[in-house]
């Protein structure tokens, strides 16, 4: 009898003690978690030392995302291994303009260091895998400011969610491309469009080939009308 | 429950079903896009061989659990046979109210599987739950502290769901939240309160800003603003979410944590009665409970449970509970007199369709007439309804729904404040009970002065839903630590009744 390979037997090792395994496996996702939550961690010491803005920038590059402020052309970013330039510090009094948090761990938590920058013009948050519908409920903060907002790719974001930026009257730009639990994005488009009615949305990446069943729909709908 | 159901059903296959996102959005998202982790090899074969070990272990626990002798407590079916003889916690009613105590009790236990914990549910199919049956929304726009502190912290326990009620190898929990918000209008008579609760909402930390009704107007051009003086709006935390689910992701989680789940009624209690002289000379019984009488359903077979703790989570009917323990049954100027002031109320919900109606910025719009309404889905449908006058409360032994209450009391309202509810369809309607507290419309949570190991949890009275979880955290905490640890819910112990002294919210309808 040949004794099955070293894969399986730990595998059946580890079953019969499940208990264990299943506290180690959950004890690994709540240390994902906090290790999310902890770059997330609001730097209430920092601004006190160095102001809103230092401690925003600081936040934001540590992120590995970028920022410019305003009045300025230059945009300061990380480099590929996460290093930074520390002249943000020289900012002091200016305010942000425009944040790139594209593709980083950015969540609801970390929103609160941003929550001062009420000069925001431009956010992007495209492909964040932690950007949620609760944290587009949080975007009000910058409802007095921000013109451009870029969520597409975002895994979490929901119909739920969109109805969130109802506050943001000033948008001009919202990109929402390429949204996976978005169920009926034709739909939802028009309704963007009703609700925001100065904004340019865009969305690609979807497949539009319902629309006709649309068309359907509404004839039923008036149908049920006259009934 | 049935239409709630057939609610969501319509709402979503509109037509709109067939569309399907394209293909290479997968690989675009699992690519570049994604922040660097995913990118080296050998974290996706640890990956694929914890998905392999999630697999096998599920399987294996099964088969052990089974295999376990004599394992009345199975952790994964409802048993259909008799709850376990003995328990230290029972909790009567499995509405969203006894799953979130139950799970928060698990939660704060020191030892794993420390406590024994069951819940009793006579209807495992909710036919007339209020949870399943109720508007699904949440709201911090309330005048009393408790309810607004109560409601911020279950709306910070929703944002994280998943942390709390995440159980390993299932889907995550989704609530299917709508950030839609809430709007109040409030006319003239009543503008000096809202304006009042405002202040008390933004001192709590609600994020709620106020509007005159020219802005109502240009935010929602389609509202007619006639008779409005002051409007208050959520930005943030409001809105509604699908009860089921909330439901569902409490007993889930609570189950998969070893809380008992016990299909029975329960129709009786076994007490020890000590009698106590109070400072006035007054003779007072004090009642311990010694075991719950839980009656299997379709049969005359029960089961005595032997418990140290009881808590009454029955909704609508825990004055029923109460009932049987001599609540309320004695000359009505003694403590024993005054019953637990909680009866089932019925209230109608009206879904309505209207292609031209208001759009995905839609609130939960509550017009001082009372009429209030929301959309449901993305169909052009909404639902909708009022409270009936005190002396017209319908008849609370059916959950059938009237009809003309909808063209006589809500409609009018409806369509004066938005024209294009004019032209309508109601398409169907439900009926469910309001856990309603007769004394002042809030929740009653604690310890009875008179039986000394039951909880109350009940009386929510139309905002239960929205405040459960962080209602089962107060509970948990009250049971496990003897006192209340994070939100100090003392004001809603069932001490006001006794003295008299009611916490009404100063409502502006
Ligand atoms: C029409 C309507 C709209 C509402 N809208 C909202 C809203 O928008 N937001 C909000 O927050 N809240 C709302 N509510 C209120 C909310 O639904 C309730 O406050 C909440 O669901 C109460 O939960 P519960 O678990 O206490 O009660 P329930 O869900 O009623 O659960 C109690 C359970 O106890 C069981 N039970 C009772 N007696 C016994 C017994 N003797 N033995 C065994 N089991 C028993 C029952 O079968 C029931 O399942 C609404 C209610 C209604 C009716």
């Amino acid at each position: 009898m040949t004794r099955p390979p070293v894969h399986t037997r730990l595998l059946l090792y580890l079953t019969q003690h499940f208990y264990d395994v299943e506290m180690l496996l959950t004890w690994m996702f709540n240390r994902k978690r906090t290790g999310i939550q902890k770059k997330n961690a609001y730097l209430g010491y920092a601004a006190s030392l160095y102001g809103p803005q230092v401690a925003a920038a600081h936040f934001i590059l540590t992120l590995k995302g970028g920022l410019r402020f305003k009045n300025q052309s230059d945009w300061f970013r990380a480099n590929t291994k996460g290093k930074f330039s520390w002249d943000f510090v020289n900012y002091k009094d200016v305010q942000i303009e425009e944040i790139d948090l594209s593709n980083t761990m950015v969540n609801y938590r970390g929103l609160e260091n941003l929550d001062t920058q009420r000069s925001l013009r431009t956010l992007s948050l495209k492909g964040c895998p932690e950007v949620d519908d609760w944290f587009l409920a949080r975007l009000h903060v910058f409802q007095d400011s921000l013109e451009e907002l870029d969520i597409s790719h975002c895994p979490h974001i929901t119909t739920g969610g969109l109805a969130a930026l109802r506050n943001l009257k000033g948008l001009k730009r919202l990109d929402v491309s390429s949204l996976p639990r978005i169920q009926s994005p034709g739909l939802v488009v028009i309704l963007l469009e009703d609700m925001l009615p100065k904004c340019d949305i865009v969305a690609t990446g979807y497949d539009y080939s319902f629309v006709q069943e649309d068309e359907e729909s509404k004839v039923q709908h008036m149908q049920g009308q006259s009934a | 429950m049935s239409s709630w159901r057939r609610l969501h059903v319509k709402a979503r296959t509109g037509g709109f079903l067939s569309s399907t996102p394209v293909t290479p959005r997968h690989t675009r998202l699992r690519g570049p896009f994604m922040p660097c982790q995913s990118l080296s090899t050998g974290r996706s074969l640890r990956k694929g061989f914890i998905k392999d070990l999630e697999n096998q272990l599920s399987e294996m626990k099964k088969k052990a659990v089974d295999a376990l002798p004599g394992s009345s407590w199975s952790p994964v079916l409802i048993n259909p046979n008799l709850p376990p003889e003995r328990a230290d916690i029972v909790i009567v009613g499995g509405g969203v109210i006894g799953w979130s105590i139950a799970y928060w009790l698990k939660q704060k236990e020191r030892v794993r599987g420390g406590l024994r914990v069951i819940v009793v549910e006579r209807d495992p199919t909710y036919s007339r739950a209020s949870t399943v049956l109720s508007a699904g929304g949440i709201r911090q726009q309330f005048s009393l502290l408790e309810n607004i502190h109560l409601s911020l912290a279950s709306a910070d326990f929703m944002r994280n769901i998943n942390d709390h009620l995440f159980v390993l190898k299932e889907d995550p929990v989704d609530l299917q939240f709508n950030h839609s918000g809430y709007m109040f209008l409030a006319n003239e008579q009543v503008a000096h309160i809202m304006e009042e609760n405002y202040r008390t909402q933004r001192s709590a930390g609600a994020e709620v800003s106020l509007l005159s009704p020219t802005q109502v107007k240009e935010k929602f051009p389609w509202i007619n603003t006639d008779g409005v003086a002051l409007a208050s709006y959520g930005l943030e935390n409001e809105g509604w979410f699908d009860p089921w689910s909330l439901l569902n992701a409490f007993r889930r989680k609570a189950v998969s944590m070893g809380v008992v789940q016990c299909c029975g009624e329960v129709t009786g209690f076994k007490y020890k009665t000590n009698v106590v002289n109070s400072v006035d000379g007054e003779q007072m019984f004090i009642r311990r409970i010694q075991s719950v009488k839980v009656q299997m359903p379709n049969s005359l077979e029960y089961q005595p449970v032997e418990c140290a703790i009881v808590v009454n989570a029955a909704g609508a009917f825990s004055g029923k509970l109460a009932e049987m323990l001599g609540i309320g049954s004695s000359p009505e100027d003694s403590i024993a007199g005054i019953p637990l002031p909680v009866e089932p109320r019925k209230r109608y919900i009206y879904v309505v369709h209207c292609p031209d109606g208001p759009g995905l910025d839609t609130p939960f719009l509550i017009d001082y007439s009372g009429v209030y309404f929301r959309r449901e889905g993305l169909g052009g449908n909404y639902i909708t309804g009022t409270s009936p006058e005190e002396d017209e409360e319908p008849d609370t032994s059916n959950l059938d729904v009237d009809h003309e209450f909808f063209v006589d009391k809500v409609w009018p309202s409806l369509a004066h404040r938005v024209p294009a509810f004019e032209k309508l369809k109601v398409t169907s309607a439900w009926a469910g009970f309001y856990d309603y507290n007769t004394f002042d419309q809030n929740g009653i949570i604690g310890v009875h002065p008179l039986i000394n190991n039951m909880y109350f949890a009940t009386g929510f009275s139309g905002h239960g839903l929205q405040q459960s979880p962080a209602v089962g955290r107060g509970v948990a905490e009250l049971i496990l630590d003897g006192n209340f640890r994070t939100l100090d819910l003392s004001g809603l112990s069932f001490r006001r009744i006794l003295t008299q002294e009611p916490m009404l919210e100063r409502n502006i309808v």
